[in-house]
């Protein structure tokens, strides 16, 4: 067992468990503290009354529809915007009265990952390293570290506007770890990446959760279950739901639901309609024969189902357990406001 | 801390990593030329001083410096690179000083590149060189009252072109202020107290007297106080207007 700071990882002979007890022994550090914040823009609240925390090691997916206040929270949190109301304080610091000491622990990718397009990328990350107050050698190794970690070494004469979406997102990536942030907090990090890039970012953002709080904001979904070890969803400025991604799926309909795809034509109903937990059968669009048994409650219907379909020897092709649909909780609770 | 040092550099640098910089002086120093020699009759005037060369600065420079202003915050909103630069731990007075100081920097550059003009006159005549370096100071001082005016105005949109038009309306305005014309131009009834006020806020009623010799430090305190409250006045506007 090995330990860093606040954070203790078992890691027998040589086998990483991959899981990390916090506070062992310690509290477990909170790192933001976001307390009913507020901002309004006129007449509009983009932001209403939000408070959550943020404790080391957290993935935090921040979810919503657009216009939900997603940006806007981020925009609060990183100082760029003062808040109408409320408090945001990173590691004790407060974003409004110790802004240079907050916003020397945050390592900010702003939306669409903007940066100065008529600078090289290496004269690019050579300026933010020197506003990160480093000086001399340490330029030099840092910059190199960071053109390493995002895999930005071919392109490091470019001027910036000359690249491509995918390396300008990994510039924005490089300068927002140069100074090993305590705090990263990512605007959608994959927006407008082909599925190679937006892969190998997530992977990237893998590698850098490692030892720091991650704050992504996302409106793909499958992004959430990727790399996140904890979700926010919020809908015109307030949280509508708050979990890991698997507590959230549970909370879809069709969380132990089964599928089932037949290779002739069958009814299913017909054999299932004495069994009192199953709530319905739903025939899946577009996919041949498909159907999934939605459960009861999120009762388990999986072995009771499983037993019937041998006893009645349904043709079965394919039989599987759903998770849960986070799309579908996401649809559910974020339109459950826009309905009030 | 330093961080005004590491803007300014950025800023400084990235006007010669565009044609900007080239252009702006090629032109600074043509047009320079033209006005001098030949609506200014530097030579006719068979006189060993730089009076025309300087006497066109303010109509110059209302041109030629919000061209370089008008991109300073513009740009910044329009690719959203503000947010970048907000966000990183510097302060907004840095930002805003150290970018202004850059532009200005490079009114000085081209400024400082009219120099066979002085050594004409000197290998001419015998002009009083004091009143020469009192006459590029002042000009250099001018330069930063229209660049000020044009940092905030760029703050104001995030369009450069509409920056621009904002920039050369006020200029003009405080270069007429001072001028004759305008002054003339106030009925007897006014009173001589709100006339001199008013001429006091023209850019011309400073620069001509320093650029016939009198360097008046109180000329040179106007256009360092108007710098002042025309960046503070950018800073406002930039903490106002950045959400949108």
């Amino acid at each position: 067992m090995f330990c860093s700071g606040r954070i203790c990882c078992l890691n027998i002979s040589g086998f990483d468990l991959g899981r990390c007890v916090f506070g062992y022994g310690h509290e477990v550090n909170i790192m933001i503290k976001i307390k009913n914040l507020t901002k309004k823009f006129d007449q509009l609240v983009a932001v209403d009354d939000l408070s959550f925390e943020v404790k080391e090691g957290e993935v935090l997916g921040f979810l919503g529809p657009n216009g939900a206040g997603k940006s806007t929270t981020m925009k609060v949190i990183t100082g760029f915007l003062a808040p109408s109301g409320g408090s945001v304080s990173i590691d004790g610091y407060d974003i409004v009265t110790n802004p240079i000491e907050a916003k020397s622990l945050i390592g900010y990718l702003p939306e669409g990952a903007p940066s100065y397009g008529e600078m090289t990328t290496i004269e690019f990350l050579r300026f933010i390293a020197r506003v990160r107050g480093f000086r001399g050698e340490t330029i030099k190794e840092k910059v190199s570290r960071v053109i390493d970690e995002v895999a930005l070494g071919g392109v490091t004469q470019q001027p910036i506007e000359t690249l491509s979406k995918g390396f300008r997102r990994r510039v924005g990536l490089a300068q927002a770890i140069m100074h090993d942030p305590k705090v990263l907090i990512l605007d959608e990090p994959t927006d407008g990446l082909d599925p190679n890039q937006k892969h190998h970012v997530r992977e990237l953002i893998r590698n850098l959760a490692k030892d720091r709080i991650v704050i992504i904001s996302t409106h793909i979904l499958e992004e959430v279950t990727a790399v996140c070890s904890r979700a926010i969803i919020i809908a015109e400025g307030k949280i509508v739901a708050d979990g890991t991604p698997a507590e959230l799926e549970a909370r879809s309909r069709y969380h132990q639901a089964v599928s089932v795809q037949l290779s002739a034509d069958y009814d299913l109903e017909a054999d299932l309609a004495d069994l009192t937990t199953v709530e319905a059968v739903e025939k899946v669009d577009g996919a041949e024969r498909t159907y999934i048994i939605l459960a009861n409650h999120n009762q388990s219907i999986f072995s009771e189902v499983s037993s019937i379909a041998r006893n009645r020897q349904w043709p079965v092709a394919a039989f599987h357990i759903e998770r849960g649909q986070l799309e579908d909780v996401f649809r559910s609770v974020t339109q459950q406001t826009e309905g009030v | 801390m330093g961080n005004l040092g590491t803007v300014f550099q950025r800023e400084f640098m990235s006007y010669f990593a565009t044609p900007l910089a080239y252009v702006f002086v090629v032109i600074f120093l043509v047009t320079n030329g033209i006005f001098t020699f030949d609506l200014g009759g530097f030579f006719i005037r068979g006189q060993a001083d730089l009076l025309p060369f300087f006497g066109f600065h303010p109509w110059l420079y209302l041109f030629m410096v919000p061209a370089i202003a008008m991109t300073l915050w513009a740009d910044e909103r329009k690719t959203g690179t503000i947010e970048l630069l907000l966000t990183l731990p510097v302060r907004l007075s840095d930002v805003v000083l150290g970018k202004f100081l850059a532009a200005w920097a490079l009114t000085g550059i081209a400024l400082l590149l009219t120099f066979p003009i002085w050594i004409t006159v000197n290998y001419l005549g015998d002009p009083d060189n004091g009143v020469i370096l009192a006459a590029y100071l002042g000009s250099w001082f001018m330069a930063g009252g229209f660049l000020a005016i044009g940092s905030c105005m760029s703050a104001c949109t995030r369009n450069s072109v509409i920056a621009f038009i904002l920039t050369v309306s006020i200029c003009f305005l405080f270069v007429l202020l001072g001028s004759p014309i305008l002054l003339n131009a106030f009925p007897a009834w006014v009173p001589q107290f709100f006339v001199d006020a008013f001429s006091a806020m023209g850019f011309l009623t400073h620069f001509d007297s320093i650029s016939k010799g009198v360097l008046d430090i109180r000329d040179l305190l106007f256009f360092a106080v108007f710098i002042a409250l025309w960046l503070m006045a950018s800073a406002v506007v930039i903490e106002m207007k950045k959400a949108n």
